[in-house]
């Protein structure tokens, strides 16, 4: 325990001092002024998004340092918020950013490797300072230059830059890279969001081990520990009582046997069982992972692509187990009248759909607003402190907003409980319903 | 505008991260519930039919418990009149023993008696007759004597013997 507790204390310290350190660093990153790079130079560029573009008109104006490649104007909360809920190719724990292994496809093939060969410094925001075959690492997460003309192979990265960029109609967050010659718009990764949520395709697809499926990995490789030292608890001492982690487990095993399984399922409560554990500790230890202060505060249930795969194994899970009885309900909806049925049909149709939309929905809502109000109560210390300009502001709004955090910390440890136990008991009620024998 | 203007990348599903995701947890689900949920499901199941078997068992007990002792008591019971039976038997038998050796006793007695009586009559008829032997022979003695000595007067002599006679006859 006290070498756990110097362990806390050292990371702590040095976390801290480093902190200290790299906003200082921002401020000289802000001050610089790559004039060199202005505007004009997109054009230069030719990249495809220049048809919509007259740059200098959308400049903004916040402040004139960004028209270089200086990448940290003040600290934004927003934006910083946005970052940590981020998933991303390096595991960061503070300014450390440990390298992930790459796997990025694209019509030129796989981008094979660790996110280290991007050159980022190992203290700091995760911008690469090496590109290759257009990939670039900005804040710890693999972009690509747009542009497919630009040339394969290794090229320098100078900078990163913010700017707004009108697409469609609409204003869009974009980044630039600056190679020492030019600047480049980068794209993100391809997400199947179909720009519903602001996403979409793009030339590759991220298939990295982030820094989420690293999270995903420990705790699942951990989960698998102790379950498995449990059950070799109940064979090594059989006909004994229960003791110690083995106990501990057993109470989350048998709540969820005795309050969600068996009212839900009755007596095909087995054969669900091993899923609805799955689920349920999958969730409450991705949860609770991303709430341990210095494991890098991962925001695993809360990311959209994790929690869909949930829902959807829900989805099919249901559907497929779904007997006569089930259907016969939802397409025929026996012993209503017609113009009723007119109504409820299609309501019924529509909730096979929105059932695990809404679990998928629920999940990464309520994770991912826990982690954003985590980062802004934290970021209060650096808007008091007017980004380390006013001591007396940063030390005073630290009381408060450790008070904040610590209390918020309590309630997330709730929802983490919750949140998993809401999906739980969801899923079982929806497999309930749709395993249910008619007896009416 | 906050999806638009910053990068809310959580919400935009990636494919990286769905494969990787379905694939953890597919083999998650297969590990965990063949190692261990599944393991530990069977063992709390085993654990609490164990524990169901050792109260039905220990509540059969307890009843048997309470069936042997209320055999017990009619065991006892019945031993209990048994024993008075036995008792009250045992009692009519002395009795009945008792009874019948005073009444062979008295029988025997009376047996004796009786006997003592017939042996009794016996001597004395054999004493009566060795009487009358020894009268007999006394007479005849007396009257050899009296021959011997009065031979004088027949009639005198024989009414003499007459007068002797019936006085041994009269005894």
């Amino acid at each position: 325990m006290i070498r756990l507790a110097a362990i806390f204390s050292l990371i702590f310290c040095v976390a801290f001092s480093l902190s200290a350190q790299h906003n200082h660093h921002g401020h000289d990153h802000s001050g610089h002024d790559h004039s060199g790079h202005n505007h004009a130079g997109h054009d230069h560029s030719g990249h495809d998004h220049s048809a919509h573009a007259d740059h200098s008109g959308h400049a903004h104006g916040a402040d004139g340092d960004h028209g270089g490649c200086g990448h940290y104007g003040d600290f934004d909360v927003a934006e910083t918020a946005m970052h940590h809920i981020s998933d991303a190719n390096v595991y960061s724990i503070g300014p450390l950013q440990i390298p992930l292994p790459i796997m990025l496809k694209s019509d030129d093939g796989w981008e094979l490797g660790m996110s280290s060969k991007f050159k980022p410094d190992l203290l700091g925001h995760g911008d690469g300072h090496v590109g290759h075959n257009r990939y670039v690492l900005h804040g710890g997460i693999v972009k690509r230059i747009a542009d497919a003309s630009f040339p394969m192979g290794e090229f320098n990265v100078v900078g990163f830059k913010h700017d707004k960029l009108e697409i469609d109609g609409k204003e869009k967050d974009v980044t630039y890279v600056c190679t020492g010659d030019a600047m480049h718009l980068l794209e993100q990764k391809s997400t199947f969001d179909g720009g519903l949520f602001g996403g979409g395709m793009s030339s590759y697809k991220d298939f990295s081990l982030t820094k989420n499926v690293t999270s995903m990995l420990i705790v699942c490789l951990f989960l698998f520990w102790i379950f498995r030292r449990a059950a070799k608890a109940y064979k090594k001492q059989d006909g004994k009582a229960p003791k110690g982690l083995q106990g501990m487990l057993e109470t989350f095993v048998v709540f969820i046997r005795d309050e969600v399984a068996i009212p839900f399922l009755g007596n095909k409560w087995e054969k669900y069982f091993t899923f609805l554990l799955s689920v349920f500790f999958f969730i409450l230890g991705l949860n609770l992972y991303g709430q341990v202060p210095f494991f890098g505060g991962s925001n695993v249930t809360g990311n959209l692509a994790v929690t869909m795969v949930l829902a959807l194994l829900t989805f099919i899970i249901t559907n497929v187990s779904g007997n006569a009885h089930y259907w016969k309900h939802l397409l025929v909806a026996p012993g209503v009248p017609f113009f009723v049925k007119l109504i409820i049909i299609p309501v019924e149709l529509m909730g096979i759909f929105i059932k695990p939309l809404t679990l998928m929905l629920r999940l990464f809502a309520n994770i991912t607003a826990g982690h954003i109000v985590m980062v802004v109560f934290i970021g209060f210390i650096f808007i008091f402190g007017k980004s380390g300009e006013s001591l007396a502001g940063a030390s005073g709004a630290a009381v408060g907003s450790t008070l904040l955090t610590m209390f918020m910390m309590a309630i997330e440890l709730i929802v983490a409980l919750v949140q998993a136990f809401v999906f739980t008991i969801l899923t079982a009620s929806y497999l309930g319903a749709a395993t249910e024998e008619a007896h009416h | 505008m906050l999806f638009v203007l910053l990068d809310f990348s959580p919400i935009k599903p990636d494919f990286g991260l769905f494969f990787w995701t379905a694939l953890i947890f597919l083999i998650f689900w297969l590990m965990m519930g063949k190692l261990a949920f599944g393991p530990i499901k069977d063992a709390l199941k085993k654990r609490e039919n164990d524990i169901q078997d050792a109260l039905d068992e220990s509540k059969k007990a307890r009843e048997e418990m309470s069936n042997m002792k209320s055999e017990n008591a009619k065991l006892m019971a019945e031993a209990n009149a048994e024993r008075s039976k036995l008792l009250q038997e045992a009692k009519e038998m002395k009795n009945s023993i008792i009874n019948e050796a005073k009444d062979k006793a008295k029988e025997e007695a009376n047996k004796i008696v009786a006997n003592a009586k017939v042996e009794i009559d016996n001597q004395r008829k054999a004493a009566v007759t060795d009487i009358k032997n020894q009268a007999g022979v006394m007479a005849i003695e007396i009257a050899e004597q009296l021959l011997k000595k009065n031979l004088k007067g027949d009639a005198e002599q024989e009414g003499l013997v007459n007068t002797l006679v019936d006085k041994f006859n009269l005894n």
